[in-house]
């Protein structure tokens, strides 16, 4: 049976395997913080975890390593191919709204891995969360495959082969305390800068409370607004944030009236107003700009919200700043 | 405007359902459920127009408006004046 031919157009097949070592969790901190982005990838291909038979099912995951890792780490005792999509290093719901998860790069990859020879059955597993990419009926017409959308997390993955019947539970995305936590390091490392930057611009505009102020306004809303976003009153993000912004404005606002009570009334209701001006602005627009990350904000919504609120952010912000010059002129 | 997510662009013909249950098992957020041979739009309000019952509906029954509800792609496309670049360009994102 063995000819020349056969063996140079042989699938090629990558290992894989479902504990994951040091260097993977290395990896993931990286991620988490931002480091490197877009260089946590995985070789696209075909791979065998365990040792898969051609009866196995074959699962569907990008080419980051949390997309990959989270799914190969929840198929522990299980063997099975998973075929890696080039999705630029990109996790599976993000790359499916690009479309990089999509039907294209499937039907692309199930043919150059010459998929029909190794497996016997035709049939995919997907995660439910790469279905904004994917046209199941598509795929199946142009590689004779058909696409199961399998649970949003892979951890449910074990429980849903029993009956590849996903429960309404497996079924819906979550936004835990934990989900919201693990974004954070991610935009500290990407607003640190900017933040230390803007804060020793403030110092010498208005001294160690102003530098204070500006790390309190970010703060507010790159740590505690993730944090608290169930729990703060109101829907919009902006408003969220506004609110969040002022409560962090507060102790700055009331600082004039503690440490300069030999200043004038209006130069100290004055100062406490740039405060509660500025700060919310920038927490308002940093919780804004949060909507991108969670899981449930419509794009028709974010835009709405878009048009209401920034014009408010910018005057308020803006005059705010101005105060602050003006009292800085006439002292 | 106290709720910008109340209202979406997610249209539903269920004269158009053929019953494959699709939209009820792509959707992240329950949006469609099945009653008996056709699937029911029961909570409208939930959709976050991802698209994916659109796509995956093969009578063309579901229209919706689909994109990334992410305010800072939004915001970088207007500064630019380019195409919105969510994640994936060189650009920081979700």
């Amino acid at each position: 049976m063995i000819n020349l031919a056969t063996i140079s157009s042989e699938p090629k097949i990558l290992p894989a395997h479902s504990r994951l070592i040091a260097s993977d969790r290395w990896d993931h901190i990286l991620a988490r913080l931002g480091v490197k982005r877009g260089g946590h990838r995985v070789e696209p291909g075909l791979y065998a975890l365990g040792r898969p038979m051609p009866e196995s099912p074959v699962f569907v995951s990008a080419n980051y390593s949390l997309s990959f890792d989270a799914l190969r780490s929840s198929l522990a005792k299980i063997d099975g191919y998973i075929l890696v999509l080039d999705t630029k290093g990109i996790n599976v719901w993000c790359a499916a709204g690009k479309g990089t998860f999509g039907t294209d790069e499937i039907v692309k990859r199930v043919f150059a891995t010459q998929l029909k020879e190794v497996v016997t059955h035709r049939k995919l597993i997907l995660p439910q969360l790469g279905a904004p990419g994917v046209a199941a009926h598509e795929v199946k017409k142009r590689t004779g495959f058909w696409v199961e959308y399998g649970p949003v997390q892979a951890a449910d993955i074990p429980e849903y082969l029993k009956t590849h019947i996903a429960t309404p539970g497996m079924r819906k995305v979550n936004f835990t305390l934990r989900d919201r936590l693990v974004l954070v390091p991610v935009e500290l490392t990407h607003t640190f800068l900017p933040m230390l930057a803007a804060a020793i611009v403030f110092y010498f505009i208005g001294g160690w409370i102003s530098s204070l102020a500006v790390i309190a306004a970010v703060l507010a809303g790159i740590l505690l607004f993730p944090i608290l976003l169930p729990w703060i009153p109101t829907h919009n993000f902006s408003t969220k944030g506004f609110l969040l912004g002022i409560l962090a404005a507060l102790p700055f606002a009331l600082s004039p009236f503690i440490r300069h009570p030999d200043w004038s009334w209006y130069h100290r209701l004055g100062q406490a107003l740039e405060f509660l001006l500025a700060m919310p602005a920038v927490t308002a627009f940093i919780a804004l700009n949060f909507t991108g990350s969670t899981t449930f904000t419509s794009r028709s919504g974010v835009k709405r919200e878009m048009f209401a609120y920034i014009p408010a952010m910018a005057w308020t912000f803006g005059t705010g700043i101005l105060l602050a010059i003006i009292f800085i002129i006439v002292r | 405007m106290l709720n910008a997510y109340l209202e979406n662009t997610l249209v539903y013909d269920p004269f158009l359902c053929n019953g494959c249950g699709m939209c009820v098992d792509v959707c992240p957020h329950g949006t469609f459920e099945m009653d008996g041979r056709l699937a029911v739009l029961v909570r409208p309000q939930n959709c976050m127009e991802c698209g994916a019952c659109q796509v995956n509906c093969i009578t063309g029954a579901i229209h919706v408006e689909s994109g990334v509800g992410c305010a800072s792609a939004m915001i970088m496309a207007a500064l630019k004046g380019q195409k919105e670049v969510s994640c994936g360009g060189d650009e920081s994102c979700c």
